[in-house]
């Protein structure tokens, strides 16, 4: 016991010795949770809008008005030609053109009909069809407002968003990004500071000594949970206070939750040093086999419901993805213990396989 | 009166189709400089191997400090210190750190690890170096505080991996030094080398070739049987006949 802790306090000295790295381990969960909280994101803010109004009537100036008063919207000046709108398309300053042909407010009111042209840069079709649909909602609310008489025959539409009424993007980037970087940490970390031992050879050492070989693995995971531990806190800390998207079940069993999948990756990460004798083998095999699924097949980024069933199935594989419904659960839904157990079994039962065949590979005795 | 510390009988590893170590005996005696020597790929480190119990005997039978390598190599990790040719200190921990690290785990208490050390520190001129960064010290004082290290337990024999490779000759002649003063201490020293003005400094050297011990006796008498002017000769006579290529 005495020795274990030895070991781990010589582990903690390795890493808080390596400033670049752990300015890096530190740096970067703030770095994606602010990137993606405000930089990257789907929601839209100020697109660039032009109207071209050739009617220039109160009803096209009160609907103009409503578009300037929409976040979404940024309102540039108003030109009158067309060839002047394709330009603005072309050089990419406006996302989106709303025209309302002459005479828009007489056809309204004599005829009760008058069209609306929209147009829109569909080079980003995700945007465009947002963008669209922004600007119908608006001008729907408007028609509305001016209705005299509700019409006779009307199915009238409510639509909730629940557990995330606003839409805000940081309900799916938090919890995709806890994933990512209690994975990257773990794993990438175990693997390379055990491979390190191996590479400087004293990894022979330790094995020519008393020490227990177990204990090497459980004195080098030791410093990895407890810094994952950390940046687990911290990125909660950003999400509840700098994105408002605070956790709305219990801390503790996400705390709880997080361990199990830390330790799903530090398995992985000592089956990854099991497999290899140096370190930029160690690094390459974390990054290919672990970062990239876990980007592209937690959810977060693109949604597994629309791939194809092959790809569906592998990600059944990757332990993040579990792991991102589980928080999704507890910190945006708000749902308990009843909720998880079946993700929170899956990664529990990975853990075991993954102990097993490192076990299994794991020399004890060098030969 | 003479102890012996290790014993081997017809030890035997193979791999495979393979027979890497093929039945040597021989004998350590207590405090001896015993010299182990061969080409590469001779056998030299799976036998080295067994002895320190890192690697279970397909034949034969060894006892190293009295205990058996195949069921009581816990035993033995206990009595051996182990020197390997990769220079194996954290560089990243100061000459005091990988001392407290590496006597911690064989148990040693931390008031004895302090004082031991600095009285060591002091005999290796390395007194003023305690709190120095390992990865800024020149090789050879590494070299020299490694094998500090690796001794610094007390063990009974200390096994030594070609622990000079990439060291100028004034450096290895002060290795040396340090290896005689831990046998006159009463440390067996097992030594692999490749260095034949090195073999001359054993006690008794033996020549591994295919796997198996081709020559053992004290550096003058096997000078003598193989009618050489130095061990460079006696080696290249023994080597010559190797089969197995060198890998």
């Amino acid at each position: 016991m005495k020795q274990l802790l030895i070991f781990v306090q010589k582990e903690f000295k390795h890493v808080f010795r390596d400033k670049k790295t752990l300015l890096l381990l530190f740096g970067l969960p703030i770095a994606q949770i602010v990137l993606f909280g405000f930089a990257l994101t789907n929601e839209i803010k100020d697109a660039n809008l032009l109207i071209i109004d050739h009617s220039k009537d109160e009803t096209t100036l009160q609907i103009t008005e409503k578009f300037r008063a929409s976040s979404s919207f940024s309102l540039r000046e108003s030109v009158m030609n067309t060839s002047e709108m394709e330009d603005a398309f072309k050089r990419g300053s406006i996302k989106l053109a709303l025209i309302f042909p002459s005479q828009f407010e007489q056809d309204l009111i004599h005829e009760g009909r008058a069209p609306i042209q929209l147009i829109a840069d569909a080079t980003d079709p995700n945007t465009a069809t947002m963008l669209i649909n922004y600007a119908s909602s608006i001008i729907r609310d408007y028609q509305q407002s001016i209705a005299t008489k509700p019409p006779e025959l009307s199915i009238q539409i409510q639509h909730r968003n629940i557990y995330n009424p606003e839409l805000k993007g940081t309900t799916n980037f938090v919890p995709g990004v806890m994933a990512l970087v209690l994975l990257l940490i773990c794993v990438l970390m175990t693997s390379v500071s055990i491979v390190k031992e191996k590479e400087m050879g004293t990894m022979e050492i330790l094995l020519v000594s008393p020490f227990n070989p177990i204990l090497v693995i459980l004195a080098k995971a030791i410093p990895y949970l407890a810094l994952s531990i950390v940046n687990l806190i911290v990125i909660l800390l950003l999400s509840t206070f700098l994105l408002d998207t605070p956790v709305n079940g219990n801390v503790f069993l996400l705390v709880g939750v997080s361990i199990v999948l830390i330790m799903a990756a530090l398995s992985l990460g000592l089956l990854i040093s099991n497999s290899t004798n140096s370190q930029q083998m160690a690094m390459l095999i974390s990054l290919m086999g672990m970062l990239l699924p876990t980007m592209m097949f937690t959810g977060f980024l693109f949604p597994l419901e629309n791939m194809p069933m092959a790809l569906q199935v592998f990600a059944n594989m990757v332990p993040s993805k579990w792991y991102y419904i589980i928080v999704k659960d507890i910190m945006i839904k708000g749902l308990g213990c009843s909720a998880v157990w079946k993700e929170t079994l899956i990664l529990l039962g990975m853990i075991l396989l993954l102990l097993a065949l490192s076990i299994r590979k794991f020399k004890i005795r060098l030969s | 009166m003479t102890d012996t510390v290790i014993q081997t009988e017809k030890l035997t590893k193979i791999f495979g189709s393979f027979t890497a170590v093929d039945a040597i005996t021989f004998d350590v005696k207590k405090g001896e400089i015993f010299g182990f020597l061969g080409a590469n790929g001779a056998g030299k480190t799976t036998a080295m191997r067994m002895l320190c119990g890192l690697s279970v005997p397909s034949g034969g039978e060894a006892t190293v400090a009295g205990f058996s390598v195949k069921n009581q190599a816990e035993q033995i990790k206990h009595s051996i210190g182990y020197m390997s040719q990769k220079f194996s200190l954290y560089e990243d921990l100061t000459v005091y750190e990988n001392i407290r690290f590496f006597a911690g785990i064989y148990g040693i208490e931390r008031k004895t690890i302090r004082a031991r050390s600095s009285e060591m520190l002091q005999r290796l001129g390395l007194g003023d170096q305690r709190n120095t960064l390992v990865g800024s010290l020149p090789l050879g004082w590494k070299q020299k505080l490694a094998f500090s290290v690796a001794i610094f337990h007390s063990p009974r024999i200390v096994f030594l991996d070609e622990p000079t490779g990439g060291v100028d000759p004034v450096t290895r002649r002060q290795f040396w030094d340090l290896i005689y003063e831990a046998s006159d201490n009463g440390i067996t020293v097992f030594v692999t080398t490749h260095y034949m003005d090195e073999a001359e400094y054993c006690n008794r050297i033996s020549m591994m070739v295919d796997g198996a011990i081709k020559a053992l006796d004290t550096p003058a008498n096997l000078k003598s049987q193989f009618q050489a002017n130095d061990m460079d000769e006696v080696f290249y006579r023994l080597a010559r006949r190797a089969k197995r290529k060198s890998y």
